[in-house]
């Protein structure tokens, strides 16, 4: 975790970069978690007082979308995709091959912070399903195999 | 040596960014372009070599299958022949795709050279009320689901008097079975600026916004440079093309909400807010971003419009059927044999373009259902493929084509599995702002694992739920999250009831 100090000065930068921006609170969070790998809590007041809005508004915002994360994700963070085209060619027994694989549920980080799993509903590789992200690189045709062979190759 | 090598998604999910490396390694003298996917995406990644006669395709292509294309090349093994004689290209009336996999999509002057821009130069010798009428002459509907004439959302934005208006472009494309909005940004990303200025001009609107989701990485990038370009070309920016009015563009990312992609919430998360929907009235046509008149159109909607103002409304419209005029790009999508996008005119049957065009499953079983228009879609039986690929055609089957994506299952689909799956969805992705969907979908959920476990009480239960969704939701979330679940009991009752018998 950064010690708020950190936090305060680079959420400062990035309030800066967004000044005069019409609807800025998207793009502001969108570069905040990817200066941090998450939104910290520290950021919130500095950015709700920068626009002039509440706490609890900002607050709102994070939540309300899937993206922000409250905090950090493991090293690695595999998506799979859970949409119907993916189901129908078999998502949902790649899906419980993976949690198999790294024992753990979805939402939820292996015990040694390697890997982090999560659902996410459409990549737009319909045609060529089930798809996954594993750190931003798209995967299609995926079935058992791969999915070890990516687990495998995480560091 | 040219070589063109798609920077598509679905490409390189498939292993092109390995054979592009494979091509650079193994010859410095080729000249290779990322282009967009010809859509064909069973024979992705797919290469093509400009040779005399034409473009050659070679797919799906493997790091090993690089060497050969050094060789002769009728003689490689993944030779296809000539990318304009394929039967997949041969049968389609391209005019939104007209040059996705065909220009580096980064190159104005590609772009210029197929037609591009001209569509912008005919609309600046207009007046806006032309430009309107020729939208609405068009017949274009918009192409994001819900078929809203283009050309009369344009007029009420056009005509309404404020100080401010935009023009917003939907690229919150978060429909299963749907990736023409993400294969028209990452292959011909000039094709919507073009669109989305020629709205500006016709609307009277200065500034837009195109909000794309978050989970298209590379059509964020494709966009937000294709936009640098677009000003630095002279496009965009102060003058329109050095000569019109102003209007300047500006590329925005979602953030995994899927309710984002219903206009209303779109325009308040694009201000920066949650992403709950608003009641209508006020229309944004009148009240959108910033409480300014605001057009919300889908990608393709305004990816079309360079077409209609190049070739002219009656061109458009000469294709399609009933009300449903010009093309579709259709997804196919799912476990199908030959998946991808095919952009044909209205009118061809279901089974027509699950069974010809589609070629099936993949798996070669049967068909069992095909889900239309994404998650919020009805699914099909076999015993309705003669419905005609149209709006009302559709409706009038208890369905909707919505964003024209085909997602197909074969017999061994659980569809009191998919039913449930349509109420998890919704529950998850409800705004919360409406009662019928924030609690409805909850309780659909429970009411389908009722069924599940056999209590045959909970169906009149479940019927009832699903008309107070229809009828009482805010948006389309609620509203048609319905569609899957009523017409999977409907067509497919034996995977309801099958599992009642075996508890009783």
């Amino acid at each position: 975790m950064l010690d708020s100090v950190e936090v305060t000065a680079r959420v400062g930068e990035i309030l800066i970069a967004h000044k005069g921006m019409e609807g800025s609170l998207l793009p502001i969070l969108h570069a905040i978690q990817a200066e941090f790998g998450y939104v910290p809590q520290a950021a919130l007041p500095i950015i709700a007082q920068d626009l002039n809005l509440s706490r609890a508004e900002v607050h709102g915002v994070m939540s309300f979308y899937h993206d922000f994360r409250e905090n950090p994700a493991g090293k690695h963070v595999l998506k799979l995709c859970r949409a119907e085209a993916c189901k129908s060619v078999g998502a949902d027994r790649v899906a419980t091959h993976a949690q198999k694989a790294l024992g753990i549920e979805w939402h939820e980080t292996t015990t040694d912070g390697k890997v982090t799993l999560e659902p996410v509903f459409c990549l737009g590789l319909c045609a060529c399903a089930p798809a996954a992200l594993v750190d931003g690189k798209l995967v299609g045709r995926v079935d058992e195999a791969k999915i070890d062979s990516i687990i495998g190759g995480l560091k | 040596m040219k070589i063109y090598l798609p920077l598509d998604s679905a490409a390189v999910a498939l292993g092109a960014d390995e054979i592009a490396a494979a091509i650079r390694a193994k010859s410095a003298d080729v000249t290779l372009v990322r282009n967009g996917s010809r859509g064909m995406v069973w024979l992705e990644p797919m290469v093509e070599v400009e040779t005399p006669a034409g473009r050659m395709a070679f797919g799906p292509m493997t790091v090993a299958d690089v060497p050969a294309l050094f060789g002769d090349l009728a003689a490689h093994p993944k030779a296809l022949g000539l990318t304009e004689e394929l039967p997949w290209m041969k049968a389609q009336t391209r005019l939104t795709f007209a040059r996705v996999g065909v220009i580096d999509p980064l190159s104005l002057a590609d772009y210029r050279a197929h037609g591009g821009l001209k569509g912008l130069e005919r609309a600046l010798g207009m007046g806006q009320p032309d430009m309107v009428t020729e939208v609405t002459n068009s017949g274009l509907r918009g192409r994001g689901g819900a078929g809203f004439p283009t050309g009369i959302k344009w007029k009420t934005v056009s005509e309404a008097q404020a100080d401010r208006k935009y023009i917003v472009c939907n690229a919150d494309e978060g429909d299963s079975a749907t990736f023409a909005d993400r294969m028209l940004m990452e292959g011909d990303p000039f094709t919507l600026i073009e669109g989305m200025a020629i709205a500006g001009l016709a609307c009277g609107a200065t500034k837009g916004f195109v909000y794309i989701r978050s989970e298209y990485p590379i059509a964020i990038e494709v966009m937000q440079k294709a936009v640098e370009i677009a000003r630095t070309e002279g496009v965009l920016g102060t003058k329109v093309m050095g000569k019109g009015p102003a209007f300047d563009m500006e590329i925005r990312v979602g953030a995994g909400a899927y309710v984002c992609g219903e206009e209303t919430s779109l325009l308040n998360s694009l201000e920066g807010k949650r992403g709950i929907v608003r009641a209508k009235p006020p229309l944004p046509a009148l009240q959108g971003f910033m409480g300014k008149p605001t057009v919300v159109n889908n990608v393709i909607s305004l990816a079309s419009v360079p077409v209609i103002f190049e070739k002219g409304a009656e061109h458009y419209k000469n294709f399609g059927l009933g009300r449903s005029r010009g093309t579709i790009p259709l997804q196919i999508a799912g476990n199908v044999k030959f998946g991808g996008l095919y952009e044909i005119a209205f009118g061809l049957t279901l089974g027509e373009i699950v069974d010809k065009i589609g070629g099936g499953t993949a798996s070669g079983r049967p068909v069992k259902a095909v889900q239309v228009g994404g998650p919020l879609g009805a699914y099909f039986p076999r015993s309705l493929f003669d419905t005609p690929f149209g709006y009302e055609e559709f409706a009038g089957k208890d369905g909707l084509i919505g964003h024209a994506g085909l997602t197909v299952f074969d017999d061994t689909a659980d569809m009191l599995g998919m039913a449930r799956f349509a109420m998890e969805f919704c529950a998850i992705e409800s705004c919360g702002k409406c009662t019928p969907c924030r609690i409805g979908a909850v309780r659909g959920v429970e009411t389908l694992d009722r069924l599940g476990r056999g209590d045959a009480s909970a169906l009149p239960i479940l019927t009832d739920l699903c008309n107070t969704m229809k009828s009482g939701s805010l948006c389309a979330l609620g509203g048609f999250t319905p569609y899957p679940v009523m017409s999977a009991l409907t067509h497919f009752p034996d995977d309801f009831s099958t599992q009642k018998e075996a508890a009783e």
